[in-house]
């Protein structure tokens, strides 16, 4: 059980997020009204996939070096929750868009489907999707670990340019583009609200512990079910 | 004398209605559903859905550990 102390922080900080994040004060801004509570939820969806990948990253780079297996279910695994959150921050963005921007910006669908941020980050998350059709068609197992740590590495340095630094160029809907006058939305000291920062910083690490926990979860049974193949 | 008197009276109520104008023309928050306390409501669902899903998570976890103590 002392090995277990950050599952139960996760749950204490996600509890905290939800009672904090729906009932304590938020600035009153227009367009976004309440709606900004969602930046504990949907914006942490992101923190928490762009952490995950970091260490999806780390462990093909570890992989390479050494080629054990055992790195290689490590940066499988922590990749797919890192997706897995991605798709949940995709949906519920179009969620905020629709009432944000359709609704109350009245912008019409073909300027919200032309928007860079949605691009960047449908590229990003159908990189990696490619990452596990890639995986899935090796059958022998050490070209299968040596080609997709190779390819992962290819995919996180791509995370970079589509969903950093190219809707950042032009203009843009979202908030963090030039004319939005934030350079980076939620992490600008001086455009977030100490107000938000209060719930928001605990939620990104509630939410990323939760992802590592299922990410260990299933590295767990992986290692269960490789057992001969891993040589300790 | 009651011409400055009513410029006066002029001035003061254009800028008291001005503030008040100012005062609509803040953003409109949710502020009715938390005054009659609904918002409680949504709370504990949200609450209820986390705790169970963190249940679910923990018995997961159990079984992975036991799995592991087999081999």
């Amino acid at each position: 059980m002392k090995k277990n102390w950050w599952k139960i922080l996760s749950l204490l900080l996600l509890v905290y997020t939800v009672v904090g994040g729906l009932l304590m004060d938020v600035p009153r801004l227009f367009i976004l009204n309440e709606s900004i509570r969602n930046l504990y939820f949907h914006v942490c969806m992101w923190f928490g996939m762009m952490i995950l990948f970091i260490v999806s990253f780390v462990y093909s780079i570890k992989y390479l070096s050494g080629f054990n297996l055992r790195n290689d279910i490590y940066a499988h695994n922590f990749a797919a929750v890192g997706t897995f959150f991605g798709i949940l921050g995709y949906s519920t963005g179009a969620i905020w868009a629709n009432y944000t921007w359709i609704t109350d910006q009245s912008q019409s669908l073909g300027s919200v489907l032309k928007e860079p941020k949605l691009i960047g980050a449908a590229i990003a998350l159908l990189i990696y999707g490619a990452y596990f059709v890639l995986r899935g068609s090796f059958t022998d197992i050490d070209k299968r670990a040596r080609i997709s740590a190779v390819y992962n590495i290819f995919a996180f340095a791509m995370l970079f340019p589509s969903i950093w630094i190219i809707p950042r160029l032009v203009g843009s809907l979202h908030p963090g583009a030039p004319g939005s006058e934030s350079g980076n939305p939620a992490l600008n000291f001086k455009d977030i609200d100490s107000r938000l920062r209060m719930v928001f910083y605990p939620a990104v690490i509630g939410w990323t512990l939760l992802g590592a926990w299922i990410a260990t979860l299933k590295i767990r049974l992986q290692l269960i079910k490789d057992k001969t193949l891993i040589n300790e | 004398m009651n011409k400055i008197f009513s410029r006066l009276l002029f001035t003061v109520s254009s800028l008291l209605l001005s503030t008040i104008s100012f005062g609509q023309d803040k953003p409109e928050m949710a502020d009715t559903m938390r005054s009659n306390g609904k918002i409680y409501v949504v709370v504990a669902v949200c609450l209820t859905i986390l705790i169970g899903l963190f249940i679910y998570v923990f018995i997961v976890d159990r079984k992975v550990s036991r799995l592991e103590k087999e081999k």
